[in-house]
């Protein structure tokens, strides 16, 4: 430790000193309102927001609360308002941000306190509504191999299933934010790889039961704010779209 | 879904009988109702721009809408009913916008705030939506019913009279404007919304599409806003004369003579 700290001030010539306004709410304290608080940060090559905030946590504030496991954008934990955008706290380096940084919780979910926020528990509300599992009434014998998938197929839903519930869709998304019964573009994406999914026998019309109104695919308005700040990535415009399609035919000829 | 299980409750107390599969159509029909209205505008503004080839040519296109060419005479109350028609398709399509436009302080509070700490193009450009959308109900209504009320009146002279004379300039101009944009930016939304892209790459089909949509805008701007000035200014030229009709250059006979009437009596 000492070294690094040594180190520091030799380096203040090129380092930037960064000024990280952290949104600051404790909802369990009656006392406490919510504000911006500046920290004062020394940058460090390479650096992530993920390193920044625990430098913080480290040494000036303990009291600080963020969430992270990965640190590696897989755990999808340090999902937060960056500069008012949705991101991964671990994949944003300082160094594409300007001096000034803002951090803010992600809207939409309940607050913990600070910058954490509880996406599990909407995650699971989610998944219980859509009933989004694997729905097969063939036995599932495990002493036999599975059965056989293309690999095309099995790399179209690895791809879909990338998705690391991190939230930002919804962050990102003005239709959820409005209606917070919306299922947003998880919701949407997660029935889109179960319907590519030979072993599950649900039908469209069966899909249609659980996204086929406005909490559903005819509730999203195409404000793209999901595609535009995946961490993942992940084609959301397209997934929507073609579920919306899928739904919409599902609608027209019932019998089909 | 809750809202589901709601309406369902409803229909069963009330013997309506509940379909599961409106909302579906109903997704499909505001885009398909917006998709017809915009592609009218933009025929609507290349046919008004045919005062830019002289009058004319503004005057064949009148008598083209008004079925001098088939049926020999013209007929403005086909005008009143294509007016009535678009009015219906217009009035249809604010219904099924209305669902999605923020209804109490709330959710327009948080959208207007999302909307600016996002700095999300697409995100405001839904806001333009629905600002112009509002907009719209009413510049397109007073639009419409003059056409459909006074379907006689249009021609060289007689348009031009009603821009300055009648002072409909400044609603022109409003409706030109908010019309174009809701047009461009409402179909660019409809093709991304569907996947109906102009590339398999659908990153490279929304970039497209919006160029598309930016170039519908300054076009059909510019174009109408030419349009609008020519108007103005045989508008301003004809003020003395407000009222009487354009005779067209093959009925106009050496002089002295006396007017013939844009339409038929």
């Amino acid at each position: 430790m000492s070294t690094q700290m040594q180190a520091r001030p030799a380096d203040a010539a090129v380092t930037r000193r960064l000024k990280i306004h952290v949104l600051r709410y404790n909802p369990q304290d009656p006392a406490s309102k919510p504000h911006l608080e500046v920290f004062e940060v020394d940058e460090a090559p390479s650096m992530t927001l993920f390193v920044a905030l625990n430098d913080i946590r480290d040494r000036q504030d303990p009291s600080l609360q963020f969430d992270f496991v990965c640190r590696a954008g897989i755990c999808g934990s340090c999902a937060m308002l960056i500069n008012g955008r949705p991101g991964l706290a671990c994949r944003t380096l300082t160094s594409g941000l300007g001096e000034r940084i803002t951090l803010a919780p992600l809207p939409f979910f309940e607050l913990i306190g600070d910058l954490s926020v509880n996406t599990g528990k909407w995650m699971r509300g989610m998944s219980e509504r859509l009933e989004a599992w694997i729905h097969s009434s063939s036995e599932v014998d495990l002493r036999r191999l599975e059965e056989r998938m293309e690999p095309e197929l099995a790399e179209q839903i690895y791809e879909l299933e990338r998705c690391i519930e991190c939230g930002c869709c919804l962050a990102a998304c003005g239709t959820a934010r409005m209606r917070p019964d919306f299922v947003g573009a998880v919701g949407l994406n997660r029935i889109a790889r179960l319907r590519l999914d030979p072993r599950d026998q649900r039908t469209d019309a069966d899909y249609y039961e659980l996204i086929g109104d406005d909490d559903g695919v005819f509730g999203c308005m195409s404000l793209l704010g999901c595609q535009d700040v995946c961490p993942k990535n992940l084609d959301l415009q397209t997934q929507i779209a073609y579920m919306r399609r899928k739904m919409l035919r599902a609608a027209v000829f019932p019998g089909s | 879904m809750g809202n589901s299980n709601e309406l369902a409750v409803g229909a069963a107390l009330t013997g309506r009988r509940e379909s599961r599969l409106w909302p579906a159509r109903l997704d499909f029909m505001q885009s398909a109702s917006g998709l017809f209205l915009a592609l009218f505008l933009w025929v609507h503004l290349f046919a008004e721009a045919s005062i830019l080839l002289g009058k004319d040519a503004m005057y064949r296109v009148t008598m083209f809408f008004e079925g001098y060419y088939i049926f020999g005479d013209p007929y403005p109350i086909i005008i009143t009913l294509f007016s009535a028609f678009i009015f219906a398709i217009l009035i249809f399509h604010a219904v099924l916008a209305v669902r999605k436009i923020p209804v109490t302080y709330r959710q327009y509070r948080v959208y207007q705030d999302h909307r600016k700490v996002m700095r999300h193009e697409d995100t405001s450009l839904w806001w333009v939506q629905v600002y112009t959308g509002f907009a719209l109900f009413f510049l397109a209504s007073v639009h419409l019913y003059g056409m459909m009320s006074q379907p006689a009146n249009i021609g060289p002279y007689a348009s031009s009279d009603r821009v300055v004379s009648e002072w409909m300039w400044p609603l022109y101009l409003l409706l030109l404007v908010t019309s174009v944009v809701h047009a461009a930016v409402g179909s660019y939304r409809v093709g991304v919304k569907w996947g109906w892209l102009p590339a398999r790459d659908p990153v490279l089909g929304r970039q497209r599409l919006k160029w598309l949509m930016r170039g519908f805008i300054v076009f059909f701007l510019l174009l109408g806003l030419a349009s609008l000035a020519t108007y103005v200014r045989i508008g301003l030229e004809h003020r003395d004369h407000y009222g009487e009709r354009y005779v067209p250059t093959w009925l106009q006979e050496s002089p002295p003579q006396t007017a013939i009437p844009e339409e038929a009596p």
